[in-house]
């Protein structure tokens, strides 16, 4: 009655992995990204597109760093603030970051809890991912209002080398703007889970394609990337 | 034979997508702490002052292993197929080929100024 033959070729066909698989993936017949669906791939194909954006703007930073002849202000002095009295480097960038590295957190138990089902819980991890995101860019008013009442512009300030005031401005301003429309996006995506469009599949009012729980997950990769490229400003810009 | 492969092929995005990207909480939060950990260590190298290239060694390899956790886990790449992963990921090997040139060019500016300009203002 039973036959394994059938069985164990199927179970080998699934399971062989590694560059055979990727040669035929990449060589089948119209869909390379077989598990992936389309939307999550566009995302990490955004994503990628501004991860070059982004390094564009280290490199050009690396560039004007490097040959400047004026010495480079130190980040670690520049970026201190007086607490009790004493000067602490760095501190309100060390607590930006970890608020950063917590808005992931969240965000990440929020796609699981998506997946769950579990559309409340979602939502409230969604929210609380967009409070952290808020009060991170609240700090980075704070930080330039201070910065730009010390003096810096973009183009010179109090201690050192001009390219100083740009790099910071158009790096930190541009990283920002991506934290601002994360917000804005986790506020829309929230809603809808909270309302449970996801669970209902109602369509979307652009799109008008039904709602998936995967929407959170594809969310929670722009709100990650915006995570990791502050993980290479903070080491490449604050720390080097 | 084929028509097996056919199946099989056909099978697999339906069983992903009914799953989902379904990990323990634990994980997470294994991670979240794993990052609030190397993150406090690059904090330290500013605060105790490190110089020269014990500094730019530790924070880039502090940078690289958070960067690392948080594409594999927290954005799943780490399950996705090699596909995927390798669509995404070499790109921006591309970069470190710019990062070459453009230190060429940097020091080239530099040694322009300083020999044309004095030795700057």
């Amino acid at each position: 009655m039973a036959n394994p033959a059938p069985t164990t070729t199927v179970a080998s066909l699934t399971r062989h992995d590694g560059w055979e698989r990727f040669a035929a993936d990449w060589s089948s017949d119209q869909r390379a990204f077989k598990t992936a669906s389309w939307g999550k791939v566009m995302m990490w194909i955004f994503l990628l597109s501004d991860t070059f954006i982004f390094s564009c703007f280290l490199l050009s930073y690396m560039t004007v760093r490097m040959s400047t002849t004026v010495p480079w202000p130190n980040p670690s002095e520049v970026f201190a603030l007086e607490l009790g009295g004493k000067p602490v480097p760095l501190i309100l960038i060390a607590i930006m970051t970890f608020i950063l590295i917590s808005s992931s957190g969240t965000m990440a138990m929020a796609v699981n809890y998506g997946y769950r089902r579990e559309r409340r819980t979602t939502a409230a991890l969604m929210l609380a991912t967009a409070a952290f995101g808020a009060s991170f860019v609240g700090m980075q008013a704070f930080e330039w209002t201070k910065l730009i009442r010390e003096g810096v512009r973009p183009w010179g300030n109090p201690w050192g080398a001009d390219q100083f005031g740009s790099s910071f401005f158009m790096i930190t301003g541009f990283h920002g703007t991506h934290v601002t429309i994360g917000v804005i996006f986790l506020i829309i995506i929230a809603r809808k889970v909270w309302r449970g469009d996801f669970d209902r599949e109602r369509r979307g009012f652009f799109t008008s394609r039904k709602g998936r729980y995967e929407n959170v997950e594809i969310m929670g990769l722009y709100w990650h990337f915006v995570d990791l490229v502050w993980v290479f400003i903070f080491a490449l810009f604050y720390l080097w | 034979m084929s028509h097996a492969a056919t199946q099989a092929h056909a099978a697999t995005p339906a069983i992903a997508h009914a799953e989902g990207q379904q990990h323990p909480i634990k994980l997470y939060l294994v991670i979240w702490g794993w990052l609030f950990v190397l993150s406090t260590c690059s904090y330290l190298v500013d605060y105790f002052g490190l110089h020269g290239y014990l500094r730019w060694f530790l924070i880039l390899l502090f940078m690289i292993l958070k960067a690392g956790l948080i594409v594999a886990v927290f954005m799943h790449m780490a399950w996705e197929r090699l596909t995927l992963i390798y669509a995404i990921l070499l790109p921006p090997v591309a970069v470190l080929v710019f990062v070459g040139i453009m230190v060429f060019e940097a020091n080239y500016t530099l040694f322009t100024r300083l020999d044309f300009f004095g030795t700057g203002p």
